[in-house]
């Protein structure tokens, strides 16, 4: 069955000038099946951000992709042209950022910049425009769309901010969903809301998303699938409950750890497996061996050699670390 | 050690009593509103504690830490730090409660100077103290930047140089500098991973075990409190609507806001792998 | 509206302050009007003292001040010695100049540095950026008058220009439209040594804010959802990107109207320049108090409308107000 994306072997190269370029994500290979939520675990740095502008194009220079093919029902966008690349985004896949105080144009009303992602996508009047705009306001749970259709961004709460953000993604009725980080920096209410929304959505629209967190509570709540990646490149997948209560590679065993669980009061520093030492490589320094190794409590000598590859499980679990056979 | 400093023991470090700030806005002769940030607060803060302060935003939590480290004046109520009224401090025993309780915000690289380096920050309130000679005080420096587990090579580095995690501990250790009493960290793990978080959270509990610092948290992250926390209280609207020992709140949660921070929190199964070895 | 207002009342206060200051530094130069009789060996100490009475010059600052201020009060400036006349109506055909020149001059340096300085902001090869700075640099470092002289030169040489003045000579025999024609033309010189002499401030600028805006969250956003590059830059970063220029806009006002003053003498342009100049080396008090009071309020209208147009634009500074 072919996925609505499919991700192959997709590496990026941020240039740094003069000395040899980072290498920011590493032969990342994924696949999204249509109205599935894979959620792509990762720390700061790991380079998920880069992922998810690499799939639709939008990376900045210097970062650029080296090679790998994006596939999005069948069709290649590595490569195609801006134009075309256009026209994919917002209309058949859609990108959420995380929301800081400027997700939004400042000096621009909330509605005409919901509008104006209908108007770019679907030859309608601008009046119809305005009709979906608002429609797909109250679809995202704002109160009063037309007052918010009309207020600017800083008179909104970071909720619904997020909202409207979430309103402008959706507004052409995209399959698949980008979304990065979309519920950090806000409140923990908030970020229950905004969860229970992105659910409700996804349901009723048979919406894929693609979601990157570094929260694993978030994930584990929306997520059917989970991939965690390190240093740009992909070390374990599985289901919530198997990558969270079994992990598998010792990097998101720490994470799972370092996870506070407040049900048994267990304290996220115990020394035993305590907190994971250490930090992720310098994109720019890379040796050969895996990228965890100076970090692994199980680290063997061959580690440092060579990268492991890739394993699967009987139960439909993948991934990379000498200890499951890589 | 005094006679009257083993009867202080008993007492809190911090004792608040019917804490009140409100906020007058003038837009006009005929329209002005006010706000009460905190509308009643009353806390404990037990020596060597670590008490957790949980609410969103608005309710008044980071208004309080500023009170109390007397970068506002309340509009009313009482303050006790260490015994003292630390609301009617002449000058300079004022000076002396800022020695003793240190401030660490959310966003370090809006709190550190992006222009000094990462040594010039931790040595300046030696420097604006007094403390000793400029050999002393980079001694010092190195000292405390290694307390926090960040190696000498990072002194001559700015703050944008440095990761979230890393600019923390770079803002804990100045906290350090000057022998505080009582450290507020104020929204301090907001915004970083988790193992960072857990990485900070065991330097901080570290410390606590040197020093015999007390520790004031202020988060909107209940389940992350609770597991760092002695005591929690749950603040919503300026008031405290419900307090007690961490664990508890989970499970007996009484006040209808604490119940849906509880339920915010998403559930995550246990891992049940075998610990790995240490290295 | 309450801060516009305030600000109104803020430039009536800078012009009353102008005002007596220009009183005391003309008070402190050496000299006055009929000093340079002085040097006429037929003209007596009596006459002089007598003429100095006449016109109220030995009277004391203060007194003459005040006498001023009620003479302004039913709308004269003054009394130009050297032209025996009232101030005022040699002032505004000279003022109606000035303004024309300086006019001209911002809007075309803006419409210039607009599209230029969006133009460098978004150029991503380093030798495009690099070249563009050293031609501002260049720019920027010659002084107006060097940029106003240079281009007389050129108009000499070639003639594609008038070099000098407002209107020729069968300026009144011509139709209405020769007669404009006439006026732009002999305009091109003078309005271009304005905007060469602060192109360069504006386009950095510009450059500098557009990049900033680019930088944001809400640019990749728009992008990401497919909306056209030219809206992006022109719906969503110019407005986002006004913000400190519209601040620049006001200064520019600002800087524009003092070095008109210069070019307008360097190329005989008939505004307040030359006036004021002429005016200073009279030691015609009155006529040097037109000029500066004049500029003086053409300033603080710039800012005024400098700082409406900042409320018309951010909303953000709107809800603060």
């Amino acid at each position: 069955m072919a996925g609505l994306l499919e991700v192959a072997d997709l590496t990026v190269h941020y240039d740094g000038g003069a000395s040899a370029p980072a290498v920011v994500v590493r032969d990342v290979s994924l696949e999204v099946a249509s109205g599935e939520v894979v959620g792509l675990l990762g720390e700061s740095g790991c380079g998920k951000s880069t992922l998810l502008l690499a799939i639709l194009g939008l990376l900045p220079p210097p970062a650029r992709i080296v090679h790998g093919s994006v596939r999005f029902r069948g069709r290649e966008l590595v490569g195609l042209p801006e134009a075309d690349l256009r026209s994919v985004r917002g209309a058949e896949i859609a990108v959420v950022f995380q929301d800081p105080a400027l997700a939004l144009n400042p000096v621009r009303r909330v509605g005409p910049q919901v509008a104006e992602v209908l108007a770019a996508h679907r030859a309608q009047s601008r009046r119809r425009c305005r009709e979906d705009a608002l429609a797909i306001l109250a679809e995202v749970g704002l109160p009063e769309p037309a007052r918010l259709y009309d207020a600017y961004p800083h008179e909104l709460s970071g909720g619904q901010r997020q909202r409207a953000v979430i309103a402008q993604a959706l507004a052409c009725r995209p399959s698949l969903l980008l979304a990065d980080e979309p519920t950090a920096s806000l409140d923990s209410t908030t970020q229950a809301e905004l969860r229970t929304l992105l659910r409700s959505l996804q349901a009723r629209f048979d919406l894929a998303v693609l979601m990157a967190s570094h929260d694993l509570g978030a994930l584990a709540a929306l997520a059917s699938r989970v991939i965690v990646m390190y240093a740009g490149g992909l070390v374990e997948g599985g289901n919530p409950a198997q990558v969270f209560s079994d992990p598998l590679h010792p990097y998101t065993r720490g994470l799972a750890r370092a996870y506070p669980r407040p049900a048994t009061g267990r304290r996220p520093s115990l020394p035993l497996g305590g907190p994971i030492p250490g930090s992720p490589p310098d994109p720019a320094r890379r040796e050969p061996g895996c990228a965890f190794e100076p970090r692994c409590g199980d680290r063997r000598p061959v580690c440092r050699e060579s990268a492991p590859a890739e394993t699967r499980t009987a139960d439909g679990r993948h991934v990379r670390c000498v200890l499951h056979g890589g | 050690m005094s006679a009257a400093s083993s009867m202080a023991d008993s007492e809190p470090l911090v004792r608040i009593r019917n804490l009140t700030r409100t906020y007058v806005r003038r837009r006009g002769p005929h329209r002005t509103r006010r706000v009460e940030a905190l509308a009643g607060v009353d806390l404990d803060v037990p020596r060597g504690s670590i008490v957790a302060l949980v609410g969103q935003s608005g309710s008044g939590k980071s208004t309080l830490a500023r009170c109390l480290a007397r970068l506002e004046k309340p509009t009313g109520g009482e303050i006790r730090f260490d015994g003292e009224d630390a609301l009617a401090l002449p000058p300079r025993r004022l000076r002396e409660l800022r020695e003793r309780v240190q401030l660490i915000f959310q966003d370090s690289a809006g709190a550190l100077d992006p222009r000094f380096t990462a040594a010039q920050i931790v040595a300046e309130p030696l420097e604006i103290l007094g403390r000793g000679g400029p050999g002393e005080r980079r001694e010092r420096t190195l000292a405390l930047m290694e307390s926090v587990g960040l190696a000498p090579d990072w002194a001559g580095r700015r703050p944008l140089d440095l990761s979230g995690g890393q600019r923390q501990r770079l803002a804990i250790a100045r906290a350090l500098a000057v022998e505080p009493r009582l450290l507020i960290l104020d929204e301090a793990f907001t915004g970083l991973d988790a193992s960072i978080q857990a990485q900070i959270a065991s330097l901080l509990l570290a410390l606590r075990r040197e020093k015999g610092l007390t520790y004031l948290l202020i988060s909107h992250d209940l389940a992350l409190m609770s597991v760092l926390a002695d005591e929690v209280a749950i603040m919503f609207e300026g008031r405290i609507v419900e307090r007690g020992a961490a664990a508890g709140l989970f499970t007996h949660a009484r006040h209808p806001h604490t119940r849906a921070l509880v339920a915010a929190v998403p559930f995550l199964p246990e891992p049940d792998a075998a610990p790995a070895s240490p290295p | 509206m309450r801060r516009l207002a305030r600000r109104a009342l803020e430039g009536v206060l800078v012009l009353l302050g102008v005002s007596v200051l220009s009183f005391v530094m003309a008070e402190l130069a050496p000299g006055d009007y009929f000093a340079e009789m002085r040097l006429d060996p037929r003209v007596s100490e009596a006459t002089l003292r007598a003429l100095r009475v006449r016109h109220g010059l030995d009277r004391p600052l203060a007194e003459r001040y005040v006498l001023w201020l009620g003479s302004l009060a039913r709308g004269e400036i003054g009394y130009s010695f050297a032209y025996g006349s009232p101030v005022g109506p040699l002032l505004w055909p000279r003022v109606r100049n000035t303004l024309v020149l300086t006019a001209t001059a911002v809007a075309a340096a803006w419409l210039l540095a607009l599209p230029l300085g969006l133009w460098w902001a978004t150029r991503r090869r380093p030798a495009e950026r690099r070249a563009l700075a050293a031609v501002t640099a260049v720019l920027l470092a010659v002084p107006d008058v060097v940029i106003a002289l240079a281009l007389l030169l050129v108009a000499v040489r070639t003639g594609w220009f008038p070099a000098g003045g407002m209107t020729s000579i069968a300026h009144e025999q011509m139709s209405r439209g020769a007669r404009a024609w006439d006026v732009a033309s002999h305009l091109a010189l003078p309005a271009a040594a304005l905007v060469l002499g602060i192109l360069p401030v504006l386009v950095r600028h510009v450059r500098a804010s557009v990049a900033d805006v680019l930088e944001a969250p809400f640019v990749r956003a728009a992008r990401g959802h497919g909306i056209p590059e030219r809206r992006v830059l022109f719906r969503h970063v110019l407005p986002a990107a006004a913000n400190p220029l519209v601040s620049l806009f006001g200064l520019s006002l600002a800087g524009l109207l003092s070095t008109s003053l210069l070019v307008e003498v360097v190329v005989s342009w008939p505004g307040l320049g030359p006036l004021l100049l002429e005016a200073i080396l009279a030691r015609d008090f009155y006529l040097v108090l037109g000029p500066v009071l004049v500029s003086t309020l053409l300033l603080a209208g710039g800012n005024l409308l400098a700082d409406a147009l900042l409320l018309a634009v951010d909303p953000r500074i709107r809800s603060d107000a």
